[in-house]
């Protein structure tokens, strides 16, 4: 009944190809996620398709202005790799605070990205930076990729090979844990892009996933410091309300973090 | 005596097979022919069983049974008790509800069983369960007590109108209406004590093996209190006498209360193992231990003291709402009335007390003791009424506390407690000074300069531990005795086994039980082991919960082993010719005192077992037992300082210092002590900032997993500072008092003082989320 056949794919091709075999099957990355419902037996996939052992999705680049994370690159080495010390610390802080080190061992920006929780880290760092992911049929902007709650643009079937992004003037992001799961109560990531945009993204908080926050981009536009926040309001509707934070409480902390993210970046 | 002996943090001898992964758990137990059980449970909170058709789970592969609610009733198992009986204002005993161990026809909180499935594995057991088809005709549900006692609410049980178990009261209402008619200043406050989960690191499980030869069962279970389990089992439930039913708690990981319970697990298992004649084996996962542990706490209180124009207090007026969940745990009446109520004296001198406790039904998961179990309650909301007191007289805390302190013993409080011994100056003294309490007006305006809320809380704490003398506890309502039991056995070549009633599931009586024997005798405590957990073996036992193992468990021990030195001084002394007054035992030696003369300690047992040279009618071998039972509970009590920062913008709370000074008597092994102080201090923490089992208004619990219940983990809990006075607990030969609570009754009203001073608003419930402290910092909680 819930019978399921494990493949450890080396190629992405042939990741592909079990995938259209499988009557109903699932890759797997870091698998915090799969496994845990597997667990519940809330998902029973035909075949479970290993993608984190293939050796073309590991490894970071920086060539230029771009910063390229391949998708089965786990938090942990993502954390302390150089080239994204150097080129967009942003994102080794978020995911210095992403979970803990059991989690960040395993987990990896492609699981995290294609399973777009309302609450994951990632998903704020590739629409603030205007990142693009580029799967195995083509590639995406982070803009057009997350489609709401725990939906993405990827089709079935589709493979995130990698996550590219451009390398910014400054970036922060600055995060409320939420007190028992360690995704993002509420997390914000600004951007000043090195052609003088400013974006700003804001997960944990809507009820429709990752959101840009225009209001906070408008003002860090005009004048970047946390103190052009100050005067921002943010509206609580459309926002998650729940035991740990309330709709009103969050709205408030899309602002708060996001003058301790512009304070990060400096 | 001895680097082993009373005082000496000796490390842990049962750490190396915990560390080493080779602990042995129920789980870990596997017996031939051993078939496992997967229970159905009921999504609903409230609702009525119409149906259940298990045909096609019945026919898949492996499966051995699907055994139903109304099947284990038709065999005449019986419901759960609560053994502790709790009479009301009225004289009325209190009002229960049956408690099967599976519903036949109603089920009153998620989680509840309807059904169990017995197959050859785990996963066909849960295979088989989807397949079982149970139809619900769903009811209306209270999930908390302001629902449950509204006019025309929904009932939960025909024998409780109302939803109230009882309505009891203690102490003096017209002494208290006087003390109120004459106050100067009168100070009030209401407040939620939050509903916790246990949450014990192993889940608890069940083995039963019956031998239809024999019509012997063995029980392997994670209890706390393995002869309590069977005494319960025999006597209440009909699965079979006492001497046809062996219990056993091997290595247990974890209880904080939650596993002093007979569950309707063990039951189902025991009753599944003679109806399919192979052993049954159930583990909860986690889910299920949110769902069906005892929770713990959840309190609605009123309380308002009297002061005079001094500020000396004249009464104290509680009242106060105990949620029982859905049925009647095994202690929890006793929670929220004997071990609450008569604690709410605290360390004061308070002439007149009354306080009201009704007990209420809700369609939620049942509620008993844990960690600390009703004395939390008490201290939180004594400490946080003294506290709202002092910032309404303007006058420092620990001022007012001083003022009020208890300084002449014994005492008797007008709610039962008589305090034999303590020094609540000393501890208030030792946390100030650790603290620098002094400085911390400085250390707060340098904060404020730097834009930070800061706020200083002070917690002081009494507990009454040892629980308890039987002969009082039973003049109270208790259905069983609390004394422990010992047994020693000097082996012939001189090992020493202790045989004790007390059980350990995380305590390390492993080693401070050994302690006593070096101190005693002298000898390395690698001669020496501890047997507990298993009615085969040990005599008798009371188990370990309320601090008790040290104060009562080792007393006894102390007991048997003074019989046990005065026949080992009876047989030095035949085999050296001297008189057995002159017999002292040193280094494992018994020496005759003043001479160079000595047997040591294997000698003087191998003559016990040869029996060759005894004196003259001595029984042969070297073995004793003893009972304990004292004379009073032992109070533990201190002084918790915590220091903290709010940040004003989110809310969050950051600690800056917290400081413990713990009066527990003698200390046996003061790393031990210091371990489960730092336990109970983050589970008080726990309380106070993160944990809470929230349902939502139909019933459903909202946090039945670490994704939604916030566990504290090491990154929120600061580093603490611990200290010690003493006084010698007077009740008991070694002067212990206990210390296994403590952290968890003391700590999160230092918590919340602190945080309600550091953002000026006294009005805030636990958990003190950043969410609720930002609200309040902003006027609108």
């Amino acid at each position: 009944m819930y019978e399921t056949t494990y493949h450890r794919a080396s190629s992405v091709d042939e990741a592909a190809a079990l995938f259209s075999k499988g009557s109903e099957a699932k890759f797997l990355a870091g698998g915090h996620t799969l496994i845990p419902v597997m667990k519940q037996r809330l998902a029973s996939p035909s075949d479970v398709i290993d993608i984190g052992k293939i050796k073309d999705l590991i490894g970071v680049q920086l060539s230029g202005d771009t910063l390229t994370i391949k998708a089965a690159t786990t938090y942990y080495d993502i954390m302390t790799n150089a080239d994204v010390k150097k080129a967009i610390p942003a994102i080794a802080h978020l995911t210095s605070v992403l979970g803990d080190p059991a989690v960040r061992a395993r987990g990896t920006i492609g699981g995290s990205i294609a399973n777009n929780d309302p609450a994951a880290d990632f998903p704020a760092a590739l629409v603030s930076l205007g990142a693009t992911v580029k799967t195995n049929k083509r590639s995406i902007s982070a803009d057009d990729f997350f489609k709401g709650l725990f939906t993405t643009a990827l089709e079935d079937g589709e493979i995130i090979t990698e996550v590219s992004f451009p390398v910014p003037e400054k970036a922060g992001y600055a995060k409320m844990r939420h007190p028992a799961s360690r995704f993002a109560l509420t997390g914000v990531f600004v951007t000043k892009t090195k052609g003088g945009d400013v974006r700003v993204a804001a997960t944990g908080a809507s009820q429709s996933g990752v959101m840009r926050v225009s209001a906070i981009e408008a003002a860090l536009k005009s004048n970047w410091s946390a103190s052009a926040i100050d005067g921002v309001s943010v509206s609580s509707s459309g926002l998650l309300s729940d035991i740990h934070g309330s709709a009103d409480y969050r709205a408030n902390l899309v602002k708060v973090m996001a003058q301790r993210a512009v304070q990060a970046a400096g | 005596m001895g680097m082993e002996g009373i005082g000496a943090s000796v490390v842990r001898k049962e750490d190396k097979r915990f560390i080493t992964g080779k602990g042995r758990y129920v789980d870990d137990i596997k017996l031939v022919g051993m078939t496992y059980a997967h229970f159905i449970r009921s999504p609903h909170a409230h609702a009525k069983v119409k149906s259940i058709d298990s045909s096609a789970a019945e026919a898949m592969p492996g499966v051995v049974a699907v055994l139903t609610g109304k099947q284990i009733v038709d065999d005449k198992v019986g419901n759960l008790i609560c053994g502790w009986a709790i009479t009301s204002k009225d004289g009325s005993p209190m009002k229960m509800g049956a408690w099967p161990a599976m519903a036949p026809e109603t089920v009153r909180f998620v989680g509840q069983a309807v059904a169990v499935v017995i197959a050859d594995s785990k996963n066909l057991a849960r295979d088989a369960a989807e397949a079982v088809v149970v139809e619900y005709e769903e009811l209306p549900a209270v999930a908390d007590m302001p629902s449950a006692l509204k006019p025309g609410a929904p009932q939960l049980h025909p024998e409780a109108p109302g939803n109230v178990v009882y309505d009891w009261h203690i102490g003096d209402e017209a002494a208290v209406g006087a003390a109120f008619s004459k106050a100067a200043h009168v100070v009030s406050l209401e407040l939620t004590n939050n509903r916790l989960a246990p949450n014990a690191m192993e889940p608890r499980a069940a083995i039963a093996d019956y031998d239809a030869a024999e019509e012997h069962f063995t029980l392997y279970t994670t209890s706390q209190n393995p002869h309590v389990a069977r005494l319960v089992l025999s006597a209440f439930y009909n699965i079979a006498p006492e001497h046809k039913l062996r219990v056993i708690a091997p290595d247990v990981g974890g209880g904080f209360g939650s596993k002093i319970f007979i569950y309707p697990e063990e039951m189902v298992a025991l009753w599944a193992s003679k109806k399919v004649g192979r052993p049954v084996k159930w583990t909860g996962d986690r889910t299920e231990a949110f769902l069906t542990d005892a929770h713990g706490r959840d309190h609605i209180s009123k309380a308002e003291m009297a002061f005079d124009a001094d500020h000396k207090m004249l009464g104290l007026r509680v009242k106060t709402h105990a949620n029982f969940g859905a049925y009647m745990s095994l202690f929890s009446s006793s929670v929220p009335t004997y071990l609450y109520a008569t604690l709410l004296s605290g360390q004061y001198n308070i002439p007149a007390i009354y306080a009201e406790v009704m007990g209420v039904y809700t369609n939620t998961t049942p509620v008993d003791a844990y960690r600390g179990a009703g004395r939390p309650e008490a201290s939180y909301l004594l400490e946080r009424l003294v506290e709202t007191a002092a910032r309404q007289f303007k006058m420092d805390p620990a001022e007012l506390r001083r003022k009020n302190f208890i300084t002449q013993f014994p005492h008797q409080t007008p709610v039962i407690m008589a305090y034999d011994t303590g020094d609540f100056n000393a501890s208030l003294d030792a946390a100030m000074k650790a603290i620098d309490y002094a400085g911390f007006p400085a250390r707060k305006a340098a904060a404020k300069a730097q834009g930070k809320l800061r706020g200083i809380g002070l917690s002081c704490y009494i507990e009454a531990c040892g629980i308890a003398p039987s002969k009082a506890v039973g003049s109270l309502g208790a259905g069983v005795g609390l004394w422990e039991s010992a047994e020693i056995r000097v082996n012939p070549v001189g090992t020493i086994e202790v045989l004790t009633g007390s059980h350990s599931h995380g305590q390390g009586h492993e080693t401070t039980f050994c302690q006593l024997i070096a101190d005693r005798l002298g000898v390395p405590i690698s001669q020496v082991s501890i047997v507990h957990g298993d009615t085969d073996k040990v005599q008798f036992g009371m188990g370990t919960y309320g601090s008790r193992s040290a104060a009562v468990g080792l007393t006894a021990i102390l007991k048997a082993m003074e019989k046990v030195e005065a026949k080992a001084k009876k047989i030095a002394a035949h085999a050296l010719e001297a008189s057995e007054g002159d017999i002292v035992i040193e280094n494992g030696e018994f020496k005759v005192t003043g001479t160079d003369k000595s047997i040591a300690l294997p000698m003087v047992a191998l003559a016990a077992y040869t029996a060759h040279n005894l004196p003259d009618g001595m029984e042969p071998g070297l073995k004793e037992s003893a009972f304990y039972d004292p004379t009073n509970f032992t109070f533990p009590a201190g002084t918790y300082i915590c220091e903290l920062e709010v940040d004003q913008a989110t809310g969050k709370t950051s600690f800056v210092n917290f400081v413990a000074a713990d009066d527990f008597g003698r200390l046996i092994n003061p790393m031990i002590v210091e371990g489960q102080v730092h336990g109970g201090l983050v589970q008080g923490i726990g309380q106070a900032l993160l944990e809470h089992a929230v349902y939502d208004g139909n019933g459903q619990p909202v946090t039945a997993s670490f994704m939604d219940y916030a566990m504290p983990r090491a990154d929120d809990v600061p580093s603490f500072k611990l200290s010690h006075t003493t006084t010698l607990c007077p009740g008991n030969p070694l002067g212990v008092k206990g210390c296994g609570e403590a952290g968890a009754i003391g700590a999160s009203a230092a918590v919340i003082n602190a945080i309600t001073d550091a953002i000026g608003n006294n009005k805030l419930e636990m958990p003190a989320t950043p969410d609720r402290v930002w609200h309040a910092i902003h006027g609108n909680a």
